[in-house]
């Protein structure tokens, strides 16, 4: 007997429990869905994030049931399933984002399962009627997907009540009502900042059903990132390198404008190019180890040392290797 | 008089799941879908008014029907055609077109004879409509 069967069992209007013979197997259920897969390769190739990963398991399995319920005629709320990720940068909320789609996708709450990301820019218009048109496409392109609005505070700029933002997030709102099955939204940005948005909108609080908090990586964390980083690009770090990459870690984390996986990313990019310099001023031939490895040296070159021993306030303002606000560089895994 | 224009205008009118599912096939080839309405429907007017911009980089179908339910909230008497743009090198060129909305009442066109020199015989097609009201109030009870 197959589920539509049994909504047709059901008598009109009543919600009454099924008889006890129609179960169903919530193990079978997730496992034809699919999801155990994204779910998995979420644990595996994110580091840290436990409690990220809870909530987007939890998310699944609401969803998982909802859906299950629905095809037994339980009557259920469609879900709403408008999220904030909120978090410092680079701890990798688009990533967990996309991997939302996909579970979205697959559940069957999202029929194409892309994401758009979208900024302040793409949203707001720049001159009086500039600014509906600009939101409508953007909604448009991302219909059947996930709309990802980073930095979504930048919408509301209290400072100026002429601003377009507040257009923006009217039509917003009326879409994310209106249109839950075409759309699911997702905001982004640092966690107060977001607060402080979500207390002038609170229509917009009201219609977001899932608050993420994305935490700070830790040290051990981070390490480990960049081993899976350089993994990536067929490197790796010498034993002694490791070692003073540790170092390396701590003595940013303590700088500011540290972004986490972000500036990881940042450190070893430059790090790479002092090992090209090194072996191309070497003269010597070289051999693939020679090729892949990052050495102490190039490590302990990092003006993070040389910095630690005498700072200055300018070497801080120097020393700024991107703009977390600005968010132009992104993490891939 | 039913005005057969586009594709599929010799089969009934399209309901908006069919409409769905030929969008969803144009999206699918990678055309760019575009709205357009007009009240003279004349076979050689080629320039209908475009409502609103082609919607490009769409991944579902769910932008245009959006748009098209505005589109018919706006001109509940007009004929609306949904237009599917190729912009692949070599072609260029609208692939598909067919007709979304069309009025309550088409009164239809009417064949004009005029002589001219010799006892020649010059044809053109008319359309009640368009002769009997100004644009806009051509297809309005």
């Amino acid at each position: 007997m197959t589920a539509s069967d049994l909504q047709h069992l059901a008598p009109p209007g009543e919600t009454a429990p099924p008889a006890v013979e129609h179960r169903i197997d919530l193990a079978a259920e997730y496992a034809e869905a699919g999801i155990a897969d994204v779910l998995e390769r979420l644990d595996r190739d994110l580091v840290g994030l436990a409690p990220v990963k809870r909530r987007v398991r939890e998310i699944a399995a609401l969803l998982l049931v909802d859906r299950v319920r629905q095809r037994l005629g339980l009557a259920t709320q469609a879900p709403s399933l408008h999220m904030s990720f909120t978090g410092n940068p680079g701890t990798g909320k688009t990533t967990v984002a996309m991997r939302m789609a996909e579970i979205l996708q697959r559940l069957g709450y999202c029929r194409r399962g892309h994401v758009v990301p979208v900024t302040r820019d793409d949203l707001v218009g720049q001159y009086i009627g500039h600014t509906a048109p600009k939101t409508k496409e953007v909604l448009k392109r991302a219909m059947g997907g996930v709309l990802f609005i980073d930095e979504a505070y930048y919408l509301y700029r209290p400072e100026n009540e002429k601003d377009y933002g507040q257009e923006a997030i009217e039509i917003l709102l009326q879409v994310m009502e209106n249109q839950r099955d075409d759309l699911v939204v997702i905001l982004a940005g640092y966690a107060e900042r977001m607060e402080h948005f979500f207390e002038s909108n609170p229509g917009m609080k009201s219609r977001i059903a899932h608050h993420v908090d994305f935490p700070d990586y830790g040290s051990a964390e981070l390490g480990e990132i960049a081993e899976r980083m350089l993994a990536q690009w067929n490197y790796r770090f010498d034993p002694a390198a490791r070692l003073a990459f540790n170092e390396y870690i701590t003595l940013r984390r303590a700088r500011p404008h540290f972004a986490n996986a972000r500036s990881i990313r940042n450190a070893l990019d430059r790090m790479r190019m002092r090992q090209a310099l090194r072996l191309f001023e070497s003269g010597a031939t070289v051999d693939a180890l020679a090729l892949t490895t990052l050495t102490e040296a190039d490590v302990r070159a990092s003006r993070q040392f040389s910095a630690a021993a005498a700072r200055t306030l300018a070497d801080d303002e120097r020393d700024v290797d991107f703009d977390p606000e600005r968010g132009t560089d992104r993490i891939d895994y | 008089m039913r005005i057969t224009q586009g594709c599929f205008s010799f089969l009934p009118d399209l309901t908006d799941t069919q409409i769905t599912a030929q969008v969803a096939y144009c999206l699918q080839q990678g055309w760019a879908v575009s709205l357009e309405y007009t009240d003279d429907p004349h076979p050689r007017n080629n320039y209908w008014s475009m409502w609103g911009l082609p919607m490009f980089d769409l991944a579902d179908p769910a932008g245009v029907m959006q748009e098209l339910a505005a589109c018919r909230d706006a001109q509940p008497e007009h004929y609306i055609r949904v237009n599917a743009f190729d912009s692949t090198r070599g072609w260029e060129t609208v692939r598909m077109s067919f007709i979304a909305q069309r009025p309550s009442v088409e009164p239809g066109f009417r064949l004009v004879r005029q002589e001219t020199d010799g006892r020649k015989l010059q044809y053109r097609l008319e359309s009640y409509a368009v002769q009997r009201s100004p644009e806009g109030e051509r297809y309005s009870a």
